[in-house]
């Protein structure tokens, strides 16, 4: 359902806006000859009709040729797809791993200076944006320090041996590379994470099955981390699903400070070069992650949540 | 002779903004082995700050500011968090007021109870669950062993309280407190949950700390009473005296509004107003505003506790 609103979208823009006889054959064509090219292509088709071939076409995979790179969309924006992915991923391991035991410590010890420091530094980090944040880290880190390098996503290998996959993550290179654009990435969601798992936290540790926890004498590391933070997690969960789409969306900024040959990347590239059929193909494709994100963390979710588990047998 | 349990002039305080506030003042309690006792009074009275503070688990501002709790010969209420924690659910257990919120929705009803025990004693996982089915039989749940694996969402109210009782059972302890156990619940679950916890106590000659508003049940369960007022105790002594020979105004005016005491068709009695809120606790006797039976020393005395005609304790300036 989703998908094929976002389809409509898609190709009512793609529709409407550009000329692709013109695109095709350039401007030095008689008015005569454009019509039977557009004839052939379909243009004066009903817009029904022509959102079905649309719609039947994606779904055989086939979005279109690409203008600037001459070749099909789908190849395009598969071998640019996993450098964003690995730069959203490496994202993501970062929060997790940031967000998770300093939003319980925050939780747990709220008045320690460390948790007040922590809160006041999160207020800051929400409200500078990515851009701002990644050209201050090329300007530590790889020019004032030279730690780092500030672009590209340096030796890569082929995974799968086919030409699309290829990853940063196997080589030093490459990881150095990851780097500051994944911190980049990660600083506008970490302090929010922080700030959402410390309020939901504190929330459940006032609760009565935690009371409860603590006067069946448990030791409070199983108090903490078993009884609180499972419940903690759901929410996190549900949240964090929803940001990871939102992320593919933000490597767009990430993507063009640090040269990054990405989706975002090359998504700008085809806005510069009216690339239209990229353009929709790139929306088409980024809406099935969402879709795919939501559907898996829903299932993840069933997981630790036993209330919206099916139950078969009872 | 000692008591299993003393409450010694024992005083709680809740550190708010605008200054300390005295929810519990001077409370003395003792229990005996196999004794059950009722701790009656109005909401806020400082019944369920009580029965926290003998396992020193007040919510957080609270704090045991004086008076000391003796258990078994030791004073507990001095002891270190890691020292309470061995007796927490393990010797002193206790029984939550809603078994809707009791139980942690996420971990199973054999996780659960299977923890406590490794978290007390020193058996193996499989032992622990012996000792789980074992208790659930004693609660007289159908089929424990599916109930083990099941969350507490597939349970109903009675069902989960029946097992937050097993819970409490999982390791002998030797004193119950139950926080208004039934209060949650149906009225013909309610009987069926007091019968239980009852006669567990009688079997396993288990004492019981029973806090309720419910005069009725009190009657019915315990063998002593104690009736709270604005974190004082004002009247004590064995329930069926207390009961029907009650002597401070307060008591009287609790029985009776109990809806047996008067015919059928009658209007209820009532205490007029309302119990103060504890930073506003009028000088004199706590009770006095209220008093139908006042005189001039009880808005500037505080009243001492005396023995009374029935052999009851009263804290009251008729007497």
């Amino acid at each position: 359902m989703v998908m094929l609103v976002i389809s409509l979208i898609g190709f009512s823009i793609k529709s409407n806006i550009g000329d692709p006889v013109r695109d095709l054959v350039g401007e030095r064509v008689t008015p005569a000859e454009r019509a039977a090219i557009a004839d052939q292509l379909g243009l004066n088709d009903p817009f029904l009709k022509q959102y079905t071939r649309f719609v039947k076409n994606v779904c055989h995979g086939d979005f279109g040729t690409s203008l600037i790179y001459r070749k099909p969309c789908l190849e395009v924006i598969l071998k640019h797809a996993p450098a964003t992915i690995e730069l959203v991923l490496g994202a993501a391991l970062i929060i997790i791993l940031i967000s998770l035991p300093l939003g319980v410590f925050a939780a747990l010890k709220p008045k320690h200076l460390f948790s007040r420091f922590l809160m006041g530094f999160s207020t800051l980090g929400v409200s500078i944006p990515v851009f701002l944040t990644a050209i201050m880290f090329i300007y530590l880190f790889s020019v004032i320090l030279g730690w780092l390098p500030s672009y590209g996503r340096g030796e890569t290998v082929d995974i799968f041996n086919n030409g699309y996959w290829n990853s940063g993550f196997l080589t030093l290179d490459g990881l150095q590379h990851l780097v500051l654009p994944c911190v980049s990435l990660a600083s506008i969601m970490l302090p929010l994470y922080i700030r959402l798992i410390r309020s939901e936290m504190m929330e459940v540790l006032e609760t009565e099955y935690i009371k409860y926890a603590w006067a069946k004498g448990l030791a409070p590391m199983r108090i903490w981390l078993v009884h609180a933070f499972k419940n903690t997690l759901l929410p996190v969960v549900t949240v964090f699903g929803l940001q990871i789409g939102i992320m593919f969306a933000f490597t767009i900024l990430t993507e063009t400070v640090f040269q990054w040959q990405g989706m975002g990347f090359m998504f700008l590239e085809a806005i510069e070069r009216a690339d239209i059929s990229l353009l929709i193909a790139y929306l088409v494709i980024v809406a099935s992650v969402f879709v795919l994100v939501n559907t898996v963390v829903d299932i993840f979710y069933g997981f630790i949540n036993p209330t919206v588990r099916i139950s078969g047998t009872k | 002779m000692s008591h299993l349990l003393e409450l010694h002039d024992l005083e709680v305080k809740f550190a708010l903004r605008t200054g300390d506030i005295i929810a519990i003042d001077g409370v003395d309690l003792t229990l005996d082995k196999g004794e059950t006792l009722g701790l009656v009074g109005e909401s806020g009275a400082g019944k369920s700050v009580t029965g926290f503070s003998i396992i020193n688990l007040i919510s957080k501002p609270g704090y045991i500011s004086k008076g000391k709790i003796i258990f078994d010969g030791e004073v507990i209420s001095s002891f270190s968090d890691e020292k309470m924690r061995e007796i927490r659910g393990n010797k002193i257990s206790m029984i939550f007021q809603d078994p809707m919120m009791t139980l942690n929705p996420v971990f199973t009803i054999g996780t659960q109870m299977i923890e406590t025990l490794l978290a007390h004693k020193n058996i193996s996982k499989s032992e622990a669950t012996k000792i789980a089915l074992e208790k659930l039989q004693k609660v007289q749940i159908p089929s424990p062993e599916t109930r083990l694996d099941q969350y507490p969402h597939e349970l109903s109210g009675g069902m989960r309280q029946r097992i937050i009782i097993a819970i409490a059972l999982l390791t002998d302890p030797q004193i119950i407190i139950a926080d208004e156990p039934t209060t949650a619940l149906d009225v013909t679950i309610q009987a069926e949950i007091m019968d239980l916890l009852q006669e567990l106590c009688e079997t396993d000659h288990m004492s019981l700390i029973l806090i309720t508003h419910d005069l009725a049940v009190v009657s019915q369960v315990t063998e002593e009473i104690a009736v709270m007022y604005a974190g004082k105790i004002i009247e004590s002594g064995a329930t069926n005296e207390v009961i029907s020979n009650p002597r401070h105004p307060y008591t009287k005016g609790l029985i009776n509004s109990i809806p047996g005491s008067i015919k059928p068709g009658e209007k209820l009695q009532q205490i007029p107003g309302m119990m103060p809120t504890l930073s506003k606790i009028p000088p004199g006797c706590a009770f006095n505003p209220r008093c139908l039976e006042k005189i001039g020393i009880c808005e500037t005395n505080i009243p001492e506790p005396k023995k009374t005609d029935v052999g009851t304790m009263a804290s009251c300036h008729l007497i």
